[in-house]
């Protein structure tokens, strides 16, 4: 019964996340930007959220005739159920985790792969020249991303010997993984921003140029799944952050384990959110090359000069 | 035989009861995703007019449908990535055991990872990261 309760806790509390990232994103961007963002409905316009998912409920949920309906159907539905299924093995605080697994970090990387088949399903499904683009974009950008964001998380996984996350919280008790860990910490969190295809590296959508790219055929809360899923997605992304790298629910003693947790997440959200208003986005073979020939190779110098200190210090 | 008895054990030391709450989240997760989508297609208004239905974009003139052939390096992009992403997993199980495994572990990765770099190497002066023609 109490697993139950913390399944449902969790995703009331993530799907409220997601819905308030609406507003939290958009009240930021105009800060950002010298703008006003939103203020007319309601305090500060927070209830801009609810006018936001109401009016996508009400639009018409219009499939394409020239689309292939079951898989245009799917793909929104995928990208919600993977990033969801990614939150089981995060410990939020000591004792409220879905599932600690032992293999928490396989599962991790594992669900959050699949996130790839919604772009590349919904831009094929949509059989719109413009979508197909983005969604090959998409697909070759994430699995690109994918290779080496596996690796960035080994050298936390060196130092701590266990792929379960709670483990790996725990072991930060004296030292955080940020200092002793500094290139693994960026180049988890470049991959982590290719993986949720947020902006600078939007390129799958990049409306500019793409008209939306992979959901341009789509519309009613079928477009707003992918927008739950990005949201969704960024939280997964700022979470595994402070689990990883940040000391998960550790904090001094006067907040619980919880609200730093939240805390320290809520920063990598406006973090990510700083970098979508400041930031260009690269072209894709800039992209690509940066990728495979500076990243990937980075990531294993990383591996082996963790491997080599730890040994070396073994004695 | 053996295998079982492998599997066995493995579901003793963690036993399956651990992966019980994933599929209680599969199950939620599943069910908030069929509500939104059941939602949104009988809550929308259906009307749906022949221009509605037609494939546009931006009011240019479609030329066919989108089932052409693609440029070929988005699929040598993902045969690279079966193929490094089998390397690279080779990395898991040593990043967990490296401590049991010493020295003499650290020069067969260093020697797995000069291998890993000459295939690199290869695809690199082959051109497949190329974008530009």
């Amino acid at each position: 019964m109490q697993h139950v309760w913390i399944v449902l806790g969790v995703l009331f509390v993530l799907l409220n996340v997601a819905a308030g990232l609406i507003w939290v994103e958009r009240r930021m961007l105009a800060m950002w930007q010298d703008r006003l963002g939103p203020n007319r409905a309601g305090p500060l316009g927070l209830l801009i959220v609810l006018a936001d998912t109401l009016k996508l409920f009400f639009k018409e949920d219009w499939i394409p005739s020239f689309a292939d309906k079951k898989i245009f159907v799917i793909a929104p539905a995928i990208v919600v159920a993977s990033v969801l299924m990614s939150f089981v093995v995060i410990p939020f605080a000591p004792g409220i985790v879905v599932a600690d697994l032992n293999i928490g970090v396989l599962f991790f990387l594992a669900m959050s792969s699949l996130g790839v088949y919604s772009i590349v399903l919904g831009g094929w499904a949509s059989n719109n020249k413009y979508s197909l683009l983005g969604a090959m974009r998409g697909a070759s950008q994430m699995i690109a991303y994918e290779v080496f964001m596996g690796l960035s998380l080994m050298g936390v996984v060196m130092m701590t010997g266990s792929f379960r996350l709670t483990d790996i919280v725990e072991a930060q008790r004296s030292v955080w993984f940020c200092f002793t860990q500094p290139l693994g910490l960026i180049l988890f969190f470049i991959a982590g921003i290719a993986e949720t295809h947020r902006l600078p590296f939007d390129i799958p959508e990049s409306e500019s140029e793409l008209i939306a790219g992979f959901h341009s055929e789509y519309s009613g809360m079928k477009f707003g799944m992918f927008f739950i899923g990005e949201y969704l997605g960024v939280t997964l992304i700022s979470a595994m952050t402070v689990t990883m790298f940040f000391g998960g629910w550790m904090g001094p003693e006067f907040l619980p384990g919880w609200a730093w947790f939240f805390i320290k997440t809520f920063a990598f959200i406006l973090f990510f959110i700083l970098l979508r208003a400041s930031l260009p986005r690269p072209r894709y073979d800039q992209l690509m090359e940066s990728g495979w020939k500076v990243l990937l190779p980075l990531v294993l110098v990383n591996i082996l000069v963790t491997g080599a200190v730890l040994l070396y210090l073994k004695g | 035989m053996q295998l079982l008895n492998i599997l066995l054990d493995i579901a003793k030391t963690d036993s399956a009861e651990g992966y019980f709450p994933i599929g209680l989240q599969l199950l939620f997760a599943a069910g908030f995703v069929a509500t939104m989508m059941v939602a949104t297609h009988l809550l929308g208004p259906k009307r749906k007019t022949a221009d509605k239905l037609e494939n546009f974009a931006s009011g240019i003139p479609t030329h066919g449908d989108a089932r052409t052939p693609m440029a070929i390096k988005y699929f040598l992009v993902a045969i690279l990535f079966v193929l490094f992403d089998v390397e690279v997993i080779f990395f898991y199980p040593y990043a967990v055991n490296f401590r049991e495994l010493g020295w003499t572990g650290f020069w067969e990765v260093l020697l797995f990872v000069g291998f890993f770099l000459v295939g690199f190497i290869y695809i690199i002066k082959k051109g497949a990261l190329k974008w530009e023609d």
